[in-house]
């Protein structure tokens, strides 16, 4: 206590000046630390976009590959199936594709780069559960009799249209996320990527 | 001392000091906080060698710290990769190369590993200046000895993770030195490796006690010291008694609070400290071959003996001792007198309160013969680490047996030597240098 | 008293600064030098990782060299095709134990394994002076021999730029039986730019590290400044 008293100006200069310096020093110790949390060059390596031949896909057919550990589905959509789309656009969360879950580029009628091919994640944006596919239309596929094809999701019921839009009133908040992808050539697309590097 | 302790906080009215007020209220924060702070009076003529003890929990923080952040990466894997290399060792060239600053973070630990050995023997040495280890602080003494060895295990367990060839080959030659123990020994070294040879169980237990076991058994040490420490209250370079005299508020007369005198100067030591260490872990983070061994960048071989092993320079003067006993007395084997004369030389400091029977303390108002033989003492406890690091030879080992015969001679003969000596008179109170 | 605790703490130290029985060449070349550590890639990549992988550095680590991914891909990338992926050999190293009767070792980090204690610098010396003392030798099942690495396993990998070395067992020296594609001034320097790649490869951080290492240091010193002067501050009071 008796210090204190004593406290004078150029003492607590010092104090706040060294404690300063101290603090600095010890949030800079932190860096390898927290950076030491981030994905290592492996990961990113594993993360790594994924060149796939789409030249095979028939129209119709859905192909699952991996990106970052996640399924990414490509979809050779139909003209049926592409006719759908309109037709939802009342029944659908986002119709329009507002919330952003899809590359600029994607933001469209069929939230993709070419109309046919559709590019999604096969991860519900409710828990993360991956939807399985019922492309028929109708009661077929254990769905409602109104039922134009999409996705269902096992967990907790959410569904998709063929764009990967989630319907209104399920758990999924948003709709299914289209990841950055560019064609190299019309079979040949890279996924996780925007634009070819240098 | 005594009006700290049934004083509560009593809050200011703003929103810390109420919470503070309520905390304290249920637990001993402001007398925890007087008693080992600012009212824990420390003699105020400490000099250099007082640094180490709190250098010595920088450290302890250092390593934890680091340990964590390593073992998030490190796997303990004797199995080969799809590329040949066993597992473990190349988990660490990962967290060397693609985990995001990890070659900082594993070069902090393994240059901690032997800052570590460096801020505790200079710890202990500053024990022997100034007989910090005499009544009443013999406690003390023998719960810094217990960390010593409990180090010891925890730098050899944690030896052996990188698994390269030093790691394996220095834990198959100590594991086997428990095979040296009559009748149970052969059985023994089996129980340790859990196999046949040191493999993928051995390094998994060594994993184990190295991250979790032995860290907990050293935090608990830790604290055991300090309480102990501050039971007694610090000895100091002159190796009187500050309570001895008080004044009239029962406060030392030559002691100062810890906090806030000893925590700015301790500052000092620790920025000085830390510009050393960085300056190894920057520049030179083998340490010149002595922190990281150069064999140590092959991964383990099980069929192949590097040319020459030696253990970590930390541990060699107790390895030269091992290998110095090179007799077979009583119809026991000289690998097992070996044995015993490594471990006997550490476990001997254990008995050094009892040993010493001079009327004084400190150095300062010793004799010749106490500096001689410190100096000696020192002297041959370097021979011994720098012999350890050696391949045997045989000038190498009568070398060795003398220093190891004087090495015990200076603990053995203490009781005798020890009261032989010339004091000076010593002080009232303490002498500032 | 102190300065001789002091002394007795590095005599040993010092001590260590000798050994080692074969004269080793210095290392002429420096980690600092990216166009030599480019070319030493190179010849890393044509000749050494054939049979020797470098498993642990991945072929994106080369960009640290000045080089871009697509460089990196259409000169040395030849055993993956993944920019990320890691520099391993394409052959398994237990078929290589099959054909070699050992498997040969990864060579990452190489350059610190052959350091000695006490001499930071003699690993690549030990690699310098290695690889160009490869001689001809009948007795050998390779037809190779080394001076500095007595009945190696592997014969001479080089041999087409350096030529045949023969040793004259009277001098005890190395000779030049037939000349190779390179003079054997280009050919130390090939060598030691090498060299250099492979320490650079042991820690391809290694020049970050010291330049991170004077800041640290730079910043401690103002640390010292402000915690001396506080110190000073408060013990003003102590006599």
């Amino acid at each position: 206590m008796s210090n204190q008293g004593k406290m004078d100006c150029g003492r607590r200069r010092l104090i706040v000046a060294t404690a300063a310096v101290g603090g600095a020093g010890a949030v800079a110790a932190l860096v390898p630390f927290v950076s030491s949390l981030l994905p290592s060059e492996r990961a990113k390596a594993a993360g790594a976009p994924v060149e796939v031949d789409i030249g095979k896909l028939e129209a119709g057919q859905m192909m699952t590959v991996e990106w970052r550990g996640k399924p990414v589905w490509i979809i050779n959509r139909t003209p049926e199936m592409l006719g759908t789309l309109p037709k939802l656009d009342g029944s659908v969360a986002d119709p329009k594709s507002e919330v952003d879950m899809q590359p600029a580029y994607a933001r469209n009628e069929t939230r993709s780069i070419k109309k046919e091919f559709m590019v999604v994640v096969g991860i519900c944006t409710h828990l993360g559960c991956s939807p399985s596919s019922k492309f028929k239309a109708g009661a077929e596929e254990g769905m409602p009799a109104d039922w134009l094809g999409g996705f269902l999701c096992p967990c907790h019921g959410s569904t998709f249209d063929f764009a990967g839009r989630v319907f209104k009133s399920k758990p999924a908040p948003t709709n299914l996320e289209v990841p950055p992808h560019v064609y190299l050539s019309d079979t040949r697309i890279v996924i996780g990527e925007d634009k070819k590097g240098a | 001392m005594a009006a700290g302790k049934s004083e509560k906080y009593k809050s200011d009215g703003s929103i810390g000091g109420n919470a503070l007020e309520w905390v304290d209220a249920r637990f001993p924060a402001t007398s925890l906080y007087k008693e080992h702070l600012s009212e824990y009076y420390a003699p105020k003529n400490f000099n250099f060698w007082y640094f180490f003890g709190s250098l010595a929990l920088l450290v302890l923080v250092i390593q934890i710290v680091t340990g964590i952040f390593l073992v998030m990466h490190y796997k303990p894997d004797a199995a080969l990769n799809a590329n040949g290399v066993p597992i473990a060792f190349a988990s660490v060239e990962y967290i060397m190369r693609d985990v995001p600053g990890g070659w900082l973070i594993r070069y902090m630990h393994s240059t901690g590993a032997s800052a570590f050995f460096i801020v505790v023997y200079l710890h202990m040495f500053r024990g022997l200046l100034y007989g910090s280890y005499r009544k009443p602080r013999e406690l003390t003494w023998l719960f810094g000895v217990g960390i010593f060895l409990v180090l010891m295990g925890e730098a050899f367990f944690g030896y052996l993770l990188p698994w390269g060839q030093m790691s394996f080959w220095g834990a198959q030659v100590i594991v086997n030195l428990f095979s040296a123990i009559p009748v149970i020994g052969p059985d023994l070294s089996i129980l340790i490796r859990g196999d046949f040879v040191v493999g993928d169980a051995t390094l998994n237990r060594f994993f184990s006690f190295h991250v979790i076991a032995f860290p907990l058994i050293l935090i608990g040490l830790v604290a055991a010291h300090i309480l102990a420490l501050h039971e007694t209250g610090s000895n100091n370079p002159d190796g009187i008694e500050i309570k001895a005299n008080k004044d009239e508020n029962g406060i030392p007369r030559d002691g100062i609070p810890f906090h806030p005198y000893y925590t700015v100067k301790d500052i000092v030591g620790v920025v000085v400290f830390l510009m050393v260490f960085s300056a190894v872990m920057f520049f030179a983070p083998e340490g010149g071959g002595y922190f990281l061994e150069t064999p140590n960048f092959y991964p383990a071989d099980p069929l192949k003996t590097p040319p020459h092993i030696a253990p970590v320079w930390y541990f060699t003067p107790y390895y030269s001792i091992l290998r110095a006993m090179v007799w077979n007395f009583f119809g026991l084997p000289a690998k097992f007198w070996g044995v015993v004369g490594m471990g006997a030389s550490v476990v001997i400091f254990a008995f050094l309160p009892w040993l010493d029977r001079s009327p004084v303390k400190s150095i300062r108002y010793r004799g010749p013969i106490y500096k001689t033989m410190l100096t000696l003492f020192v002297i041959c406890f370097f021979i011994l680490g720098y012999l350890g690091t050696l391949s045997p030879s045989p000038m190498g080992e009568l070398i060795s047996q003398i220093c190891t015969v004087f090495y015990f001679g200076f603990f053995l003969g203490m009781p005798w030597w020890s009261r032989m000596d010339k004091f000076k008179p010593v002080p009232e109170r303490v002498t500032m240098k | 008293m102190k300065k001789l605790l002091i002394a007795l703490f590095f005599a040993p130290l010092m001590a260590f600064a000798s050994g080692g029985n074969v004269h080793l060449d210095k290392w002429p070349g420096a980690v600092s030098d990216k166009a030599a550590l480019q070319n030493g890639a190179k010849l890393f990549v044509n000749y050494c990782l054939n049979c020797h992988g470098a498993s642990y550095m991945r072929y994106k680590n080369l960009t640290d060299l000045g080089l871009t991914e697509q460089q990196v891909k259409d000169n040395l990338m030849f055993t993956s095709d993944k920019i990320g992926g890691l520099m391993a050999v394409a052959a398994r190293s237990d078929e290589q134990k099959l054909w070699f009767g050992a498997t040969p070792p990864d060579l990452t980090i190489v350059a610190r394994a052959r350091g000695e204690a006490g001499n930071a610098g003699a690993g690549a010396d030990w690699l310098y002076t290695y690889l160009r003392s490869f001689y001809r030798d009948p007795n050998r099942p390779t037809g190779w021999n080394n001076v500095v690495f007595e009945n190696v396993g592997m014969p001479n990998p080089l041999w087409q730029l350096q030529g045949q070395q023969v040793l004259n067992h009277e001098t005890h020296k190395l000779e030049m039986a037939i000349p190779g594609q390179l003079s054997p001034a280009e050919f130390d320097k090939a060598i030691s730019d090498l060299v250099g790649f492979m320490v650079w490869m042991g820690e391809p951080q290694q020049e970050f590290r010291r330049t991170l290492g004077i800041g640290v240091l730079a910043f401690l010193l103002l640390l010292f400044v402000l915690a001396y002067a506080l110190k000073k501050e408060y013990w003003k009071d102590i006599h």
